[in-house]
């Protein structure tokens, strides 16, 4: 072997055992553990005070995370409700519904904006409701919530829907075999399966932006400032200080889901 | 226009979250109905090999093998209904202990290989003789060749027949049936489980729901193994009269083994009826009296939507009707016969009003969601999860059975069991 050969060789098992070190440095367990905790948690807040229902924020997020324009399903979209004085829901002849029920909508999830008076009760019907029974009208955005104790997470079968440790809900597009019981598992309907990808979708905080300490495509598009985000661990963030010193509403907080979607002037009708 | 999964047979009333479709559809139905069948067709052959009722021992070994026709069939519904089928292993190799739907795998393989290691030991001694007659047979043609490959193979080297050999079997069938009841419960409680821990879902969230799943599954399989036994009765019975120079048992010798096995079956089944029902009606009595936020809804689904669904064809007609048929004094094979379809029914639209059910209001509690079951096929979504999908899977398990019963006999061979 001459000396030139021996150097080759040296490399060569060099480089073979530092592939075997390095992957063992990989699963380092302090490492892993030290995945779980980050400087960062992210947190939502909507104000529905200021939501106009303009639809934007709809429209950039289908168009920023490729879910089909046209197709009936969105990772955000934005609800209407239409309440009555005598707090019950108009049914299409315009009478009061004596059961149950609420008067709300989302047609395309709000994609094109509230336009006309007329409420959509589904398969292309809908129904108008007198302007002087009306008590109040508002808008509410919504989105995943991602939940500090998420279901979806929980009844995931194989794990590809799994919780980061800066707060985000994220599915593994590659690991989901399309069950659809983390979409059974979200008590606010946020999911839905990808109608190109034939896996589980949703919103995820735009998480390939606001890593990069972007904004989210909706909150970047709400020209009225409805939608914040914000880092829970940074005590100067203003949607920390709104959150901490203001007076927030979480959606359905009776599922024990600790919801991290906070909303001013949420109003108790809200579904 | 971009179609999303759900859209084709979704009916939308009111005020529906947008991403919110019928995501489980009719294999989900499928789903627990045939687990239900593959738990109620073992329990009711453990009822003969453990509890010793003799009189069951033609239907139970009839059972034992139709449960073992069913067992694949129980995996059928799920890779329908997978989004990613080619996937449906990741289940196997990277289970996710908190989900309700990880075990899946492991209990229903457990369930398997204790369901085949018992057929096994009930058929040991006609692997035995066949395989030796075929080894007997001097020039054997190609079909016998394999015939006799497939049971040489299939006796596991194990030859002996003896006294004590077949004695020590038949510990061993009492046992791997004793041990079979509980994990034939604990498969199909284990389907009520997975929709009874939903908890966003109003309809399903009950911790009675694995009960209830359990003696429904009970009920539908000693139902079907009725149905399916008289219906071969009926065939050896006409085969009987038309060749009675073969040999088989006599014509009154059939008619009287079977009124009086389907007879002491019907009492089980019924028992296990009164059980199911009483729960179900615990469940529903116990919502309207505590009238949580969520019954406003459910109310309307469950006395106005729902209605005829639940109140005439579940609890009417496949409940009350064939629960008076058994009890009319007088039981015959052909009344029988109709009680057990009406029962089979009766469990299949309880699965349906629990999966569809279910799915029939929105989360938000303010709009309804109808399932319209896709019948004519216009792409693949439509064939899985339509009626000729769900027609696939009741079918496969009388093909499945057709070739057990080459290899297993379930009513020629004289053993001991
Ligand atoms: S809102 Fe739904 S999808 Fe989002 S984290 Fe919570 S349970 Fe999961
Ligand atoms: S659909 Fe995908 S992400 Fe959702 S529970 Fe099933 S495997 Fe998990």
């Amino acid at each position: 072997m001459d000396r030139r050969d021996f150097l080759k060789r040296t490399i060569t098992i060099i480089a073979g055992a530092a592939i075997p070190a390095s992957a063992l440095e990989f699963i380092d367990p302090k490492r892993l553990l030290a995945a779980g905790s980050s400087d960062y948690k992210w947190v939502f807040l909507a104000d529905t005070q200021k939501c106009v229902g303009c639809g934007f924020c709809v429209k950039a997020c289908k168009l920023e995370n490729e879910v089909p324009y046209d197709a009936d399903v969105s990772r955000t979209w934005v609800e209407r409700y239409v309440i009555c004085k005598d707090g019950k829901m108009r049914v299409e002849n315009g009478m009061p519904n004596p059961g149950f029920g609420i008067n709300a909508d989302s047609p395309k999830a709000g994609r094109d904006g509230f336009t006309t008076p007329q409420i959509d009760i589904g398969e292309g019907r809908h129904v108008e409701v007198k302007e002087e029974d009306i008590s109040k009208a508002f808008f509410v955005p919504k989105l995943c919530n991602q939940c500090d104790n998420p279901p979806c997470v929980q009844v995931c079968p194989v794990g590809a829907t799994y919780k980061t440790a800066d707060g985000v809900v994220l599915v593994d597009r590659s690991w989901c075999i399309g069950c659809g019981y983390c979409i059974m598992g979200c008590p606010y309907g946020v999911r839905f399966f990808h109608p190109l990808l034939k896996v589980a979708e949703k919103c995820n905080f735009c998480y390939h932006r606001i890593t990069k300490g972007m904004k989210t495509a909706c909150v970047q598009s709400c020209p009225f400032g409805a939608r914040q985000i914000g880092n829970l661990k940074d005590p100067n963030d203003p949607v920390t200080r709104t959150i901490m010193y203001g007076r927030v509403g979480v959606l359905k907080s009776e599922y024990g889901t600790k919801p991290q979607v906070y909303y001013l002037a949420l109003d108790r009708e809200v579904r | 226009m971009m179609e999303v999964h759900g859209e084709v047979w979704t009916l939308k009333e009111f005020f529906c979250y947008p991403n919110e479709y019928i995501y489980w559809s009719i294999q989900i139905v499928m789903y627990p109905f045939m687990t239900g069948l593959v738990a109620g067709a073992f329990v009711l052959s453990s009822l003969y090999h453990v509890f010793g009722v003799k009189q069951l021992k033609n239907i139970a070994r009839f059972s034992l093998v139709f449960s073992f026709a069913l067992l694949p069939v129980a995996m059928m519904p799920l890779m329908l209904h997978l989004q990613q089928p080619l996937r449906g292993i990741h289940v196997m190799m990277t289970p996710h202990f908190t989900s309700a739907i990880a075990a899946f795998g492991i209990v229903f393989s457990t369930y398997g290989m204790i369901v085949a290691s018992e057929l096994w030991f009930v058929y040991r001694p006609h692997f035995v003789a066949t395989a030796l007659e075929l080894k007997g047979t001097s020039d054997r043609g190609l079909v016998d060749t394999c015939r006799y490959l497939l049971f040489s193979a299939l006796t596991l080297g194990s030859y002996d027949i003896s006294e004590q050999a077949l004695e020590k079997d038949e510990k061993a069938v009492g046992f791997l049936a004793g041990i079979g009841i509980p994990v034939a419960c604990f498969l199909h409680g284990y389907a009520g489980f997975i929709f009874g821990s939903v908890k966003a879902n109003a309809l399903w969230m009950t911790p009675l729901m694995p009960v209830i799943f359990i003696c429904s599954a009970v009920v539908s399989g000693i139902a079907l193994c009725i149905i399916t036994y008289i219906v071969t009765m009926e065939i050896r019975k006409f085969l009987s009269r038309r060749m009675s120079t073969l040999g088989l048992p006599s014509y009154e010798e059939l008619q009287s083994a079977e009124i009086e096995e389907v007879k002491l079956t019907s009492r089980y089944l019924v028992m296990f009826l009164i059980a199911a029902i009483t729960l179900e009606l615990l469940d529903l009595i116990f919502r309207g009296y505590t009238a949580v936020k969520s019954w406003d809804i459910l109310r309307e689904v469950i006395y106005q939507k729902d209605f005829y669904k639940i109140f005439v064809m579940q609890y009417g007609m496949g409940n009350l009707l064939p629960f008076i048929l058994f009890k009319l004094p007088g039981l015959t094979v052909r009344r029988a016969a109709l009680g057990a379809c009406l029962m089979l029914f009766g469990v299949f639209m309880m699965r349906w009003n629990v999966v569809i059910g279910g799915q029939a209001f929105s989360s938000s509690f303010a709009g309804f969601m109808e399932y319209a079951l896709p019948i004519i096929p216009h792409n693949l979504e439509t064939v899985k999860e339509g009626l000729v999908g769900a027609v696939a899977v009741i079918i496969t398990p009388y093909v499945l059975f057709y070739f057990i019963n080459k290899v297993m006999p379930v009513f020629k061979f004289k053993g001991s069991h």
